[in-house]
């Protein structure tokens, strides 16, 4: 079985460029007409950083910053993480409504049909982060948050430790997609995935003095040095160097890509 | 050479084999029928063909490539309309057929051109530019069937090209097949369970039943082969040995108080099949069918429960007693 399926071709050719760009038009099309999505990808955001910043900023303030504009970086973070790895779901509404077989059956290879779909989810997470980037920065000049730093500098490395967190998450999410057979059971898994390693990352509270129990599971979560990375390019407070932030999750990232690869190959109808 | 030839294709899913060393030839340009009850192991079969699944041992060749070892080359010469809509519906017809474009890296200039080619072909160019969700069950199965065409393939697969679908669309859908098959000088290969489509559609057939061929021809030959039509007698009780000794009568089996009569040719044969029998109250005659051959060479009908099918069973349990 295994050396049947490796007869397939399994590199990136030139002729499978078009074939990653209609999968990426295909995403971006259908991520234009479902206007709906992005709305509410925006707002539950929002709602956390309003409401839950506004109401415990009230009292609490870590670093000198208040906790609002302390939990913006980690709300970029929790906003990525949920609409990337939830993009996978469409990847088991295509084994139903059978449009991935139209794209198996085409001369394109299983990592050419990986890479299109990050590209596809990556955008439309990325998008997401962008607009709320904005709003960020509306917020800070109308002084509803403050002491959020945004510079050229600071918005050109948050949007590359935003790239290297979305196209982590979205492969997760696509692994799980081509092993899954109902949007159910992708839902169930995911949850399972998701809501640990947003309240693992420390995007709420800071990770200095954690319990000796609890400091392991932050420390192994890959989501943990997005918000690292991106609170010290924001708000000036980091734990580790943004150096190793980074080099965290491009790792985070690119094995992911590889065990995707993998799991498209051996994907099954 | 023939366009696919499978060389004891075989596929097993755990103890069930879904297709059993399936071996046959299908001629460039043909219209070919692969028609069985669902669970025949036609959909599997065209799975392996299409690349999709690979067999449990055994081949294919399709085009002069292997499925097994040149699987992309095989993509290459394939087009295929599956059984369930496999188009994005929240894309336009034109989208859809862009990104089939661009999927199989036709050149942008050709693509553009076939597009408007194969909408023209399936009369959708006015509706290219609406998206799929607004198209009905039939106009959505045309848009498959033009993007099935729209880089060339040598040969199109059409897994149950008219399931669900009113009979008038069904009429209009094999009027299409039957146009792409002289305008575009392909070979197709259909999966049907459909007796008449099967009937009228192909030019060849291969019943299969249980993963296997039961019988391969051409669907005149097949029927011819048994028979031509059939007499149903009803009160009349008797073995009519008589009829048995007849050179165009086929068989005779009484069942429940009727007697089937299968002969040659019923406009010649029916006056002396009367004479021999004498009186009756009441007689019916009816061309063989598709479901009589499959019935004959299975036993079983295909769709139980359909009223020719269950007329045709019991005739034939009472024949095998």
């Amino acid at each position: 079985m295994g050396r049947k399926s490796d007869a397939r071709g399994e590199e990136v050719t030139v002729s499978d460029l078009k074939g990653i760009y209609a999968l990426w038009y295909r995403e971006v099309k259908v991520f234009q007409r479902e206007r709906s999505r992005v709305v509410s990808s925006i707002i539950n955001p929002l709602l956390w950083l309003l409401i839950i910043g506004g109401g415990l900023g009230s009292v609490l303030s870590f670093g000198g910053v208040n906790y609002q504009s302390f939990i913006y970086p980690g709300v970029l973070v929790q906003a990525a993480l949920f609409s990337a790895v939830f993009f996978g779901v469409y990847i088991v509404w295509d084994k139903k409504i059978d449009f991935l077989k139209e794209v198996l059956v085409s001369p394109m290879s299983r990592t050419s049909i990986f890479i299109g779909k990050i590209l596809g989810g990556s955008t439309d997470t990325l998008l997401q982060s962008f607009i709320l980037l904005i709003v960020g920065y509306l917020f800070e000049a109308t002084g509803i948050l403050t002491g959020i730093t945004f510079s050229l500098l600071s918005v050109a490395l948050s949007i590359v430790f935003l790239v290297m967190t979305t196209i982590g998450l979205v492969s997760i999410g696509l692994i799980i997609g081509s092993q899954m057979e109902s949007p159910e059971g992708f839902q169930l898994v995911v949850s399972f995935l998701i809501f640990p390693m947003f309240f693992l990352s420390g995007a709420l509270f800071p990770i200095e003095n954690l319990p000796g129990w609890l400091s392991p599971f932050v420390m192994f979560n890959p989501a943990t040095y997005s918000v690292d990375g991106l609170r010290g390019t924001l708000v000036g407070l980091n734990r580790f160097s943004l150096g190793l932030d980074f080099l965290v999750i491009t790792a985070f990232s690119v094995v992911m890509i590889l065990i995707g690869t993998y799991a498209f190959r051996k994907m099954r109808l | 050479m023939h366009i696919i030839e499978t060389r004891n294709l075989t596929k097993r899913f755990n103890s069930l084999t879904a297709v059993d060393n399936l071996s046959l030839q299908i001629e460039e340009g043909e219209i070919f029928g692969l028609l069985g009850p669902n669970g025949a192991g036609k959909t599997t079969t065209l799975m392996m063909l299409t690349t999709l699944i690979p067999p449990t041992s055994g081949t294919a060749i399709i085009n002069g490539f292997d499925i097994v070892k040149a699987p992309d080359q095989v993509r290459k010469s394939i087009g295929i309309v599956f059984q369930d809509p496999s188009s994005d519906e929240t894309l336009t017809g034109y989208e859809n057929l862009k990104l089939h474009g661009l999927l199989y890296d036709m050149d942008n200039e050709l693509r553009e051109q076939r597009i408007q080619e194969v909408l023209t072909l399936v009369e959708l160019t006015e509706r290219q530019h609406d998206a799929v969700k607004k198209y009905s069950g039939g106009m959505r199965r045309r848009l498959e069937l033009a993007r099935g065409l729209m880089h060339h393939p040598k040969i199109l697969f059409l897994d149950e090209p008219t399931l669900g679908l009113d009979p008038q669309t069904r009429g209009h859908i094999w009027v299409y097949v039957r146009k792409l098959a002289v305008e575009e000088h392909i070979t197709i290969i259909i999966t049907t369970h459909y007796m008449d489509e099967a009937d009228r559609l192909c030019d060849r057939l291969a019943i299969v039943d249980q993963g296997k061929i039961v019988a391969l021809g051409p669907p005149e030959k097949l029927k011819k082969d048994l028979g031509g039509d059939i007499i149903r007698l009803r009160g009349k009780n008797g073995q009519f040995e008589e009829l048995r000794g007849l050179d165009f009568v086929k068989a005779v089996r009484s069942r429940e108080g009727d007697v089937y009569i299968t002969v040659k040719d019923a406009s010649i044969h029916l006056q002396e099949v009367l004479n021999r029998v004498g009186k009756v109250d009441s007689v019916e005659v009816r061309p063989l069918t598709l479901e009589d051959v499959f019935l004959h060479y299975t036993g079983r009908a295909i769709r139980d429960g359909s009223p020719e099918g269950g007329w045709a069973e019991k005739a034939m349990h009472a024949g095998r007693r």
